[in-house]
């Protein structure tokens, strides 16, 4: 089964832990602007979203690549790039539209997120529940429980204002 | 790698600056973070120095663990001699800003001198600029941090700044960065104003290496594992440090209206009220704990307020120490001080005071320009706010601090203060607890709750559990007892606190992931693997003890250089004549004991290596390798 990776921006406090243990895992190090995720902040009004490649079924950065590098694994369920075959001529980082594809100034290389081969550390370390990995199909059933529940809630009000 | 971050000396006055690399042996003699500030500021700042002319020293540093796979691994430091105390200012906060500064290349900022108009420092992988502050000096804390990520372009950049408080020097202004973190304690903010420096921002690309990755990320996890297991966590992602105050209101553990009672009968601003203003909750870099809300005031006169927090302090210092019972004026008062920069504690404790001397006729319509400061006068309480951070009429008193605003009110004024060393205590009654009182008598940088505090004594543990916990890592048989309100066995906990803070100050780990208010939580031997994980050092747990012991005795030592005696461990009056009046059986009808009080403090003396007048005796400097301080390696 088909997992992605999941945003709940409600859920999410801010805390960069995502981007910490992105840089470890796949740098031994930490170095934020090396991460494959990043939480994009706007402090004043409290709202924070983070951001990472989304996996497109269609997705721009394989069109536009000239060499082949990037493909999809169906299996995982991912993008992947072939650093045998890429150029570094960043035309995916040109073309995709979430900037899922960010370049690595120390290796000198085009980064993306591949859902640490299917067990991804920010799903692992995130404490909120913003980032979690799920069956494909299922994704819409955890938002329609989600949604139900506030939608029940108000429901009960409106029965308690009856009576 | 983490160790390799240097330590940048900055002159403001001719505008020059150096960098120089940490050794590996002062990391090995204080690690980083609070323990080398304050070795470097026992070493640069000259005896007697005016607080807030030129010739204090300010450090700002990042604890040695901070940015690596530590839990809550965010937290700054930033240390001076105190325009509040006279004595050590030392104070600490979350958020982003110590990592970045890590990225940047540095650990620890040594900034001297005065600059001749407003200025900002711009620091940015390994390099540093003084800039032009004219323009913001004036602003806000929140437009401070937007104007400055705007002129620099990048709203990534992390700054640290003052707010109007600092820029007036009031006392107690503190430093922030982001919507709520403060180094709130000690007045670094007014120290910060004196040198015309208006902010600090950061923005790092470098790497911070971990010198075993895989080892460091199985580790984390298993540690944030148990810690979200914990209730402490849980209540603390849920409500934040505001859930003491139900806990200890019921109890009759609270100070209200400045000493006066020690319950709010009736008392209406529990944490659960957040859930009307919450938009969710904010953690500190890397932390699980989330423990502040975000929050937004919807309707009223204060519609469109949004913030961060509030904590217990806040409660306190906008609900019962000045008699007030309405949520809503606790979130704006939060809001307000944010915005200023002003330390929430100190100014709620200084508005308690003032007005307690109101209702006693000692302050006057006259002196308060017709405000009427009445217990339970939201609008007037806020309104001195103002005036405080402002400098305006009785504000400008107040400003000044406990003490100097003691000594311009007079008429007997000062035996109403509620103070240790000249800083205001938390808004927490320690009669029917000496091991509290003990804390915040002894603390190195004046009352203070984050020295030393045992806050599980409250818990009524059992005594093999706290023998567990307060019998090691350096060995102890002494007594210990689970009786919260006993003399017995509370300097072992006093001390072990200390040590297990200043351990905790030096990594740059947030105390709440600590043994202070869960005893399921990180002690020395978690640490001990946390900091070979990430830098390969190696210390057992009584090698991390006497790194705390170091560090806290050349705080001692500094505080003795600037006069301190054997007097300014005590406390004020009340503590010793006022019985507590109301709450449970357990804590009503409590006073401290003097002569109990007394032998507590030689006790403490004794087990630090301290003589009877708590200097540190030659043999104790000797063993921990202070015989020869001032040594200027740095």
């Amino acid at each position: 089964m088909e997992m992605i990776l999941v945003v709940d921006h409600e859920k999410c406090t801010g805390c960069r832990l995502c981007e910490m243990v992105c840089s470890v895992r796949h740098t031994g190090v930490n170095n934020p602007t090396r991460s494959r995720i990043h939480v994009i902040k706007w402090p004043r009004e409290g709202f924070e979203l983070p951001m990472l490649c989304q996996q497109c079924e269609e997705a721009p950065c394989i069109a536009v690549c000239p060499k082949d590098a990037l493909s999809r694994d169906p299996v995982l369920g991912r993008v992947m790039l072939n650093y045998d075959l890429c150029i570094g001529c960043k035309m995916c980082v040109i073309a995709c539209p979430f900037g899922g594809m960010g370049i690595d100034t120390v290796i000198q290389q085009v980064i993306k997120c591949d859902l640490c081969d299917g067990d991804p550390a920010c799903v692992r370390f995130c404490g909120s529940g913003a980032l979690q990995f799920v069956p494909a199909n299922r994704v819409n059933l955890i938002k329609k429980r989600d949604a139900g529940w506030k939608f029940s809630e108000l429901m009960k009000k409106s029965l308690e204002a009856k009576n | 790698m983490a160790l390799n971050r240097k330590i940048a000396y900055i002159d403001l006055s001719t505008g020059e600056f150096k960098t120089a690399p940490i050794p590996i042996e002062m990391r090995e003699l204080y690690l980083g973070g609070r323990g080398l500030d304050m070795y470097l500021l026992y070493n640069h700042l000259e005896p007697s120095v005016d607080p807030l002319g030129p010739d204090n020293v300010l450090t700002v540093s990042a604890g040695l663990l901070v940015g690596t796979l530590a839990s809550a691994s965010a937290r700054t430091h930033i240390g001076a001699k105190s325009p509040l105390t006279g004595f050590l200012g030392s104070s600490n906060m979350g958020g982003f800003f110590a990592p970045e500064l890590r990225w940047a290349g540095f650990d620890h900022l040594v900034i001297k001198g005065k600059a001749d108009g407003p200025v900002y420092l711009w620091i940015h992988d390994g390099e540093i600029e003084i800039r032009d502050a004219s323009d913001i000096w004036g602003e806000n804390v929140f437009d401070t941090q937007d104007l400055i990520k705007e002129e620099l372009g990048d709203p990534e950049v992390k700054v640290l700044c003052i707010g109007i408080a600092g820029e007036n020097l009031v006392r107690f202004a503190n430093v922030m960065t982001g919507m709520k973190n403060a180094a709130g304690r000690s007045g670094m903010g007014a120290v910060m104003g004196s040198k015309n420096l208006k902010a600090i921002a950061v923005r790092g690309t470098m790497d911070l290496e971990i010198r075993f990755p895989e080892k460091a990320l199985e580790y984390n996890q298993k540690l944030l594992e148990h810690i979200g297991s914990t209730k402490f966590a849980q209540i603390m992602q849920k409500w934040g440090t505001m859930f003491i105050y139900g806990v200890t209101n019921t109890t009759g553990l609270v100070r209200v209206r400045n000493f006066q009672l020690n319950q709010q009968v009736g008392g209406n601003i529990e944490c659960e009220h957040i859930e009307e203003y919450a938009l969710g909750s904010e953690g500190c870099y890397g932390c699980i704990m989330n423990c502040r809300h975000k929050y937004l005031i919807r309707d009223g006169p204060y519609a469109g307020t949004y913030g961060e927090g509030p904590e217990y302090t806040s409660q306190g210092a906008f609900g019962m120490e000045v008699g007030c019972n309405n949520f809503e004026t606790v979130l704006v008062g939060n809001h307000l001080v944010n915005k200023y920069g002003l330390d929430t504690l100190e100014t709620g404790s200084m508005m308690a005071w003032a007005m307690e001397l109101y209702e006693v006729g000692i302050l006057t319509d006259e002196d308060t320009d017709g405000l009427k400061l009445e217990w339970g006068n939201d609008d007037a309480v806020l309104e001195l706010v103002n005036r405080i951070a402002e400098r305006k009429g009785l504000g400008n008193i107040l400003a000044e601090g406990p003490l100097r605003a003691a000594e311009k009110i007079g008429k007997g004024s000062i035996k109403y203060l509620i103070h240790v060393k000249g800083m205001s205590n938390l808004h927490s009654d320690e009669r029917p607890t000496p091991s509290l009182a003990l804390g915040i008598a002894t603390g190195s940088r004046g009352s203070d709750h984050l020295r030393s505090r045992p806050a599980i004594d409250l818990y009524h543990l059992p005594e093999e559990l706290l023998r567990k916990i307060y019998g090691g890592p350096k060995p102890y048989d002494g007594p210990l007892s689970s009786d919260y309100t006993s003399y017995e066995g509370k300097p072992r906990m006093v001390r072990w606190q200390e040590m297990m803070y200043e351990a905790i100050d030096c990594a740059g780990i947030c105390k709440y992931h600590t043994i202070f208010l869960s005893p399921n939580l990180i002690a020395f031997d978690e640490l001990s693997k946390l900091i070979y994980n990430n830098t390969g050092m190696e210390f057992s747990p009584e090698e991390i003890w006497d790194i705390a012991d170091r560090a806290y005795t050349i705080e001692r030592l500094f505080n003795i250089r600037e006069g301190l005696t054997r007097a300014d461990d005590w406390l004020v009056d009340r503590y010793f004549d006022e019985p507590t009046p109301i709450g449970l059986p357990i804590v009503r009808d409590k006073c401290i004991d003097r002569e109990k009080f007394k032998q507590m403090i030689d006790e403490y003396y004794e087990q630090h290596g301290w003589d009877e007048d708590g200097v540190p005796r030659p043999e104790t400097l000797k063993k921990l390798g202070l015989d020869g301080e001032p040594s200027h390696r740095l």
